[in-house]
């Protein structure tokens, strides 16, 4: 639960700090590459990529994002405050799930595996808003309808695949490279636990597919919110 | 980068650029500087220096190379007479990732580059359970592949493209890794590998 977050240890430097950029390049680049030629499969990614209108649930519980400016360090502390309320709900249901007593053996080892990772989550982005200058988002209180095992892993699967659609809606958002780097570490293991799930219930390892949809912020905020208490 | 690499063309053609970007890199890390704060400097000055420098085209066709090897890995899996879920599941991922090679074959080609070949592969799998072990040191090293390759895109279609593979084969991995009986998330973060890492653990598996 009290790990460290990545960035601080040894070995996962080289992984979350890679290579800074240049504005100036990169647009001239982008429009090298040009956005009106998104051809194929490749187009949804970006259509998908929504504006990011503010959370609209009770102000207590918003992740209260810096003055709007486009991208750049507020904008990025804007999706890790994001993504820190999300694995903060991640890791408050499983608790609870936990707690309910609804799953034995190996089923709750999973569970409660999930739910650690899910907390060194919160961790490694409370530290990753905090480097960066930012408060971090504060901890929703939270409340998940526990009724039965069948139930309760459904709504595991739609939260854990929900939340790798988020990460992945907002990965083409982040500026900075270590930032970014973070965030698709995680992602993979949000992909990981939401076809774990899935498997489980005999679902699709790939709802999507061969490539993963994206989720825009107001979509994924709107599908949690029943989940927070004002 | 060794130049053992060389012994594989298509791998050795994503590395041979390298230095010109290297002081652009340099720059940009100075420039984050200035606004994260100059503690986080020295590690992204470090870094960009150890990292050759990689074009888009470069980063997709090595991405490119390393789908072909799934493909050609899934495709050569369910001649092994796999059954039952084992079978279902290769099917799948198989599908998934000769998609994946369309698409990365078609973004390479927008890019204005020339595709990597396909190489000749070579797997020791012999049956469902050899299958299933490589299969997930394949996509366990696919996920760390994208992973540690993606913050290098410049592009942000690009990078979402990638993001959208990387998060399918980070399902592959938990998939094949409960057939196994391991645990699907072996840890909280999924860190990136460095290209020459990715190379040297699928190197034996290239032929030509």
């Amino acid at each position: 639960m009290s790990q460290s977050a990545p960035e601080e240890s040894g070995p996962q430097r080289g992984a979350l700090l890679k290579l800074a950029e240049d504005d100036a390049s990169r647009k001239k680049f982008l429009k090298m590459v040009g956005g009106t030629g998104a051809a194929g499969a490749f187009s949804v990614f970006l259509a998908a990529c929504g504006s990011d209108k503010k959370k609209t649930t009770s102000d207590s519980q918003a992740p209260a994002p810096p003055p709007p400016s486009s991208g750049g360090a507020a904008g990025d502390l804007k999706i890790l405050n994001y993504a820190l309320t999300l694995e903060y709900l991640e890791t408050a249901f499983y608790k609870d799930v936990v707690g309910s007593g609804l799953f034995k053996g190996a089923q709750a080892d999973t569970i409660k595996k999930f739910g650690d990772q899910e907390a060194q989550h919160v961790d490694a982005l409370t530290a990753a808003v905090k480097k960066f200058g930012g408060t971090p988002a504060p901890k929703p209180k939270t409340k998940f309808p526990l009724k039965d095992a069948k139930s309760v892993l459904d709504l595991a699967a739609t939260v854990e695949n929900l939340g790798a659609a988020a990460y992945l809606g907002q990965a083409g958002k982040i500026e900075n490279k270590e930032a970014l780097a973070a965030a698709l570490s995680i992602h993979t293991v949000e992909a990981r636990h939401a076809a774990a799930l899935n498997m489980l219930l005999g679902k699709s390892i790939v709802p999507d597919g061969a490539f993963a949809k994206p989720a825009p912020m107001e979509k994924v905020l709107a599908a949690v919110k029943p989940f927070i208490v004002p | 980068m060794s130049d053992s690499n060389m012994a594989v063309p298509e791998l050795a053609a994503v590395e041979i650029h390298g230095m010109t970007r290297s002081s652009f890199m340099l720059k940009g890390a100075l420039a984050a500087g200035a606004v994260y704060g100059a503690s986080t400097v020295a590690p992204f000055v470090s870094s960009a220096m150890a990292q050759e420098g990689m074009g888009d085209v470069d980063i997709v066709n090595f991405a490119l190379t390393l789908e072909y090897l799934e493909t050609d890995f899934y495709t050569k899996a369910l001649k092994l007479g796999l059954a039952g879920e084992v079978k279902k599941l290769a099917k799948v991922i198989q599908g998934d990732e000769a998609q994946h090679v369309d698409a990365l074959t078609a973004t390479v080609q927008k890019l204005g580059g020339t595709p990597a070949k396909k190489p000749t592969f070579s797997f020791p799998d012999k049956d469902e359970a050899s299958f299933l072990k490589l299969a997930q040191v394949l996509e366990d090293t696919g996920v760390s592949a994208y992973n540690g390759a993606a913050p290098m895109i410049q592009s942000k279609e690009v990078l979402g493209a990638a993001g959208s593979i990387v998060q399918v084969e980070g399902r592959h991995a938990s998939a094949i890794r409960l057939l196994n009986k391991a645990d699907p998330a072996p840890d909280a973060f999924d860190k990136g590998k460095k290209m020459d890492e990715v190379l040297a653990a699928v190197k034996p598996f290239i032929k030509a």
